[in-house]
């Protein structure tokens, strides 16, 4: 009975999961709101397959034990130590700012002050799990809007160390023992500490003999039971487990199993993670939003509000660049899971009562589940709104006048940029795409934000003056509509093309261009010769020969460019002019095995 | 940024060249060239004058930039001329390494020498060589220790492996410190010497080539596995 129990809730969940999740991101809504929108689904108030999601919740908030432990993983103890300012200096305003603005509203409506205090602490948390989960999934963690939102996701957990040990005081009833809390702050100071003394002292050799015995599957339980056992161990002493987990990731950041550690709990912490999410959605209490559905609104609108408040003054002063604040905002201000602990912890210690602790959980995961929805919208509308609409990044305005203008400045562009920066030659780089510019930007190279196809544009990057203008765009209609307008326009610049693939030569060559490089070529005939070399032909030859298929391929495709409408002619020839250069190859090795035997050489001329 | 007045069109390795005198140029530093560049300049000014069919100047380094020499091209230049002119610097007592590739790749056994050998018989060869250490250094008290004609004898022996005259050479030694003056009056020599061909005043003086067919023992022809 037990059994089965166990096999139709695995059923359950992962067939949600299955179908929910690759039809979420079908309709591009990303995977956290496929999992929120199968919890809702299966859960109380879906279908009722499953009846009592809190303990699911329990079991998968592991999932954002393992997550921070990734987390951690990516992050060495230098940089972490380098991000000590955002995490306590941000991070700080991000939460007592939020929590403080919070209680002041709670307080003006008329709300009990102890009440207002608990609401505001937990509400002012945000979700590290749908944060994160965002953060890797978009793979932006390594942006300045992902490093803050890092950076303050760890002051909240730890943070929540204090709340949680604070919020029984607000009781009238908690004033119990004063030195217990002193005992359990030791007790944590001391925890930690075993935590990063062993983790320096202990973890590597102990990784290494476990990696000597050389079964992968006991590798992967020790991964599995470092993290839990960190976690059990800040657990007992009534820290965060995440945070523990995140300590541990970051004292093997540097070890030579990082790697490994990494693909044996990656798939872990993805499923739980999964669960985590269908966990949130199942334990929505609709009871409470159908009872009082207007203050529930009230409430997440306005403690959204108030925090985006706060972390769009944030974004502004930190500052990060504009296109990547709306993520940032929406990421922050929804509501956390360390608000559910928050309540649950005030509701137990009779701080508030059980209906206000579940109305205010009813409040943050609504919170939770809109914020994808909002992320699609900011996709939508509100980025493309900055990008476009309010022109961030603006056009080029003044009239350059180098020698060479690269259009395109992806990863063509930039290597033909690099290697002309690095001649001395400075040309003007346009592209049209704001996110790679301000990439660029960084890296110290001036781009200008320019549409290439527009003429105005390109006269103000000096078109008239330039001797060269190389079209590196990688689309092959907006190369084509540039190059066109260049050859018009621009009659005495020569232009320099990338071509995407052959039709998009043949085009370019029909416009008159004559210097086209095939994007590919030149590193597939490395490649080429890199194996040629491995099946033993001399390096010196291998380059010979792919020089001389080069020649023979680039004089092919000129022969064949009038014919390039006609495919049945198109495919004869280019298949003649394969047999003609296999032919030629072939005479050459018999050749060359003849004039060896004659000379009396021992071995052939290739092998 | 450096500009190459000397190449003012990118050029077609591939295009046929059919020319009585080809010029072949090989300078790796060209833009960095005192002499050579003024040499190919002359050159090409007289190209622009001649008529179609007189002169061809090829400079191999522009041509060839991988090192990926066009032997059937090549080979057909060297067809069409009666006069072949190596115009380089003298690198290390030789000649730069483009242009040692060139004599390898296209001067070939069956081609230019051996049996049957015959495309360059009884064209002419002329060298135009620059140096950069002074005349004075070619001496055996010198640092260059031997006579520059000392230097000679592998260019001579090519030609005559192949059954060409060998001109005698035009050599500017010095080329680091030739004044402005010398340069130009080596170059007007230079384009007249290209103009006048083969009117030269000693050029009846010049001996034949000597006939050094290669016997066909020289190469074993059969199968036959012989230990070296």
């Amino acid at each position: 009975m037990e059994h089965s129990a166990w096999l139709t809730g695995s059923l359950i969940y992962l067939a949600a999961a299955v179908i929910a999740v690759p039809l979420a991101r079908f309709f591009k809504l990303g995977s956290i709101i496929g999992y929120l929108g199968a919890g809702i689904l299966i859960g109380p108030w879906g279908l009722k397959l499953v009846t009592r999601p809190e303990d699911m919740l329990q079991f998968a908030e592991f999932g954002v034990v393992l997550m921070l432990f990734l987390v951690g993983l990516e992050l060495e103890p230098q940089r972490l130590w380098s991000l000590r300012k955002p995490i306590f200096g941000w991070g700080s305003v991000q939460l007592f700012g939020s929590a403080l603005l919070l209680a002041l509203g709670a307080l003006a409506c008329g709300i009990d002050w102890r009440l207002a205090v608990v609401a505001a602490l937990g509400l002012a948390m945000s979700s590290t799990a749908i944060g994160l989960g965002v953060l890797a999934e978009r793979n932006v963690m390594g942006t300045t809007s992902g490093e803050a939102i890092l950076s303050v996701a760890l002051l909240q957990d730890i943070a929540a160390i204090p709340i949680l040990a604070l919020v029984p005081f607000l009781a009238i009833a908690g004033a119990d023992s004063g030195e217990s809390s002193w005992l359990r702050l030791a007790l944590a100071i001391g925890t930690i500490a075993v935590i990063i003394l062993g983790g320096r002292l202990l973890l590597r050799p102990a990784l290494r003999w476990i990696a000597n015995s050389e079964t992968p599957e006991i590798f992967t339980a020790a991964s599995l039971l470092l993290v839990v056992a960190t976690a059990a161990l800040m657990n007992a002493v009534g820290l965060s487990m995440a945070l523990g987990a995140f300590l541990a990731g970051v004292l093997l950041a540097e070890s030579e199993y990082r790697r490994e550690l990494e693909t044996d709990i990656e798939p872990f912490k993805g499923l739980l993670l999964g669960l985590f999410f269908i966990a949130v959605g199942m334990s929505i209490d609709f009871a409470v939003v159908i009872a009082q559905p207007l203050l529930i609104a009230a409430t997440v609108v306005g403690f959204l509000l108030i925090k985006a408040g706060v972390l769009w003054a944030m974004a502004r002063t930190m500052p990060i660049p504009q296109l990547e604040r709306p993520v940032f905002i929406i990421l922050l201000a929804q509501g956390g899971e360390f608000g559910f602990v928050v309540f649950q912890t005030a509701a137990l210690a009779g701080v508030i009562s059980a209906p206000v602790s579940s109305f205010l959980v009813a409040a943050v995961t609504i919170s939770m589940l809109l914020t994808p929805l909002m992320l699609f919208a900011a996709d939508r509308w509100w980025i493309p709104f900055l990008a476009g609409g309010k022109k961030v990044i603006e056009e080029i305005k003044e009239p350059q006048n180098e020698p060479v203008i690269i259009a395109g400045f992806g990863r063509y562009g930039q290597i033909v940029g690099r290697m002309l920066f690095a001649n001395g030659v400075r040309p003007t780089v346009l592209d049209h795409d704001a996110e790679q510019i301000e990439a660029m930007r960084r890296f110290g190279w001036r781009v200008y934000y320019g549409d290439a196809t527009r003429l105005d544009l390109m006269r103000t990057a000096g078109a008239d003056k330039a001797r060269v203008i190389v079209v590196a765009i990688d689309d092959i209609e907006q190369s084509i509509d540039c190059v066109k307008m260049i050859r018009a326009n621009f009659p005495n610049a020569a232009v320099v093309a990338r071509a995407r693939n052959v039709q998009h030569y043949y085009e370019l060559y029909e416009l008159g261009v004559t210097l086209i490089e095939r994007e590919t070529l030149d590193s597939a005939l490395m490649s080429a010769r890199s194996a040629l070399e491995v099946l033993g032909w001399q390096p010196h030859r291998a380059r010979n020969l792919a020089l001389r298929f080069r020649r023979h391929n680039v004089a092919q495709l000129a022969a064949t460019a009038p014919l390039r409408k006609d495919e049945a002619r198109l495919i004869a020839a280019a298949k003649q002019g394969r047999q003609q250069l296999e032919e030629l190859f072939a005479l050459e090795r018999q050749q060359a095995t003849e004039r060896q035997s004659r000379a009396g050489w021992s071995g052939t001329a290739d092998p | 940024m450096a500009t190459n007045d000397l190449s003012p069109a990118p050029v077609d390795p591939a295009a046929p060249v059919d020319a009585e005198i080809l010029v072949l140029v090989a300078h790796p530093e060209l833009d960095q060239s005192r002499a050579n560049r003024r040499l190919l300049q002359a050159a090409r000014a007289l190209q622009r004058k001649s008529p179609p069919g007189r002169l061809a100047v090829r400079d191999l380094y522009a041509l060839y930039p991988d090192y990926l020499i066009d032997i059937a091209v090549e080979q057909a230049a060297l067809n069409a001329a009666k006069l072949v002119v190596w115009q380089q610097p003298i690198r290390w007592y030789s000649m730069p390494p483009l242009l040692k590739l060139w004599l390898d790749d296209v001067l070939t056994f069956g081609w230019a020498y051996g049996p049957d050998g015959n495309a360059l018989r009884g064209k002419d060869l002329w060298l135009v060589a620059s140096t950069g250490g002074p005349e004075d250094s070619y001496r055996p008290e010198s640092y260059n220790r031997y006579f520059f004609d000392a230097f000679l004898p592998p260019y001579e022996q090519t030609a005559a492996l192949c059954g060409m005259r060998f001109l005698p050479p035009l050599i500017l030694h010095g080329a680091h410190k030739a004044s402005e003056a010398e340069l130009a009056a080596h170059a007007e020599t230079y384009a007249q010497r290209l103009a006048d061909y083969p009117v030269w005043p000693e050029i009846d003086l010049v001996e034949d080539c000597v006939e050094c067919a290669v016997p066909p023992s020289a190469r074993p022809t059969d199968r036959v596995v012989e230990l070296a």
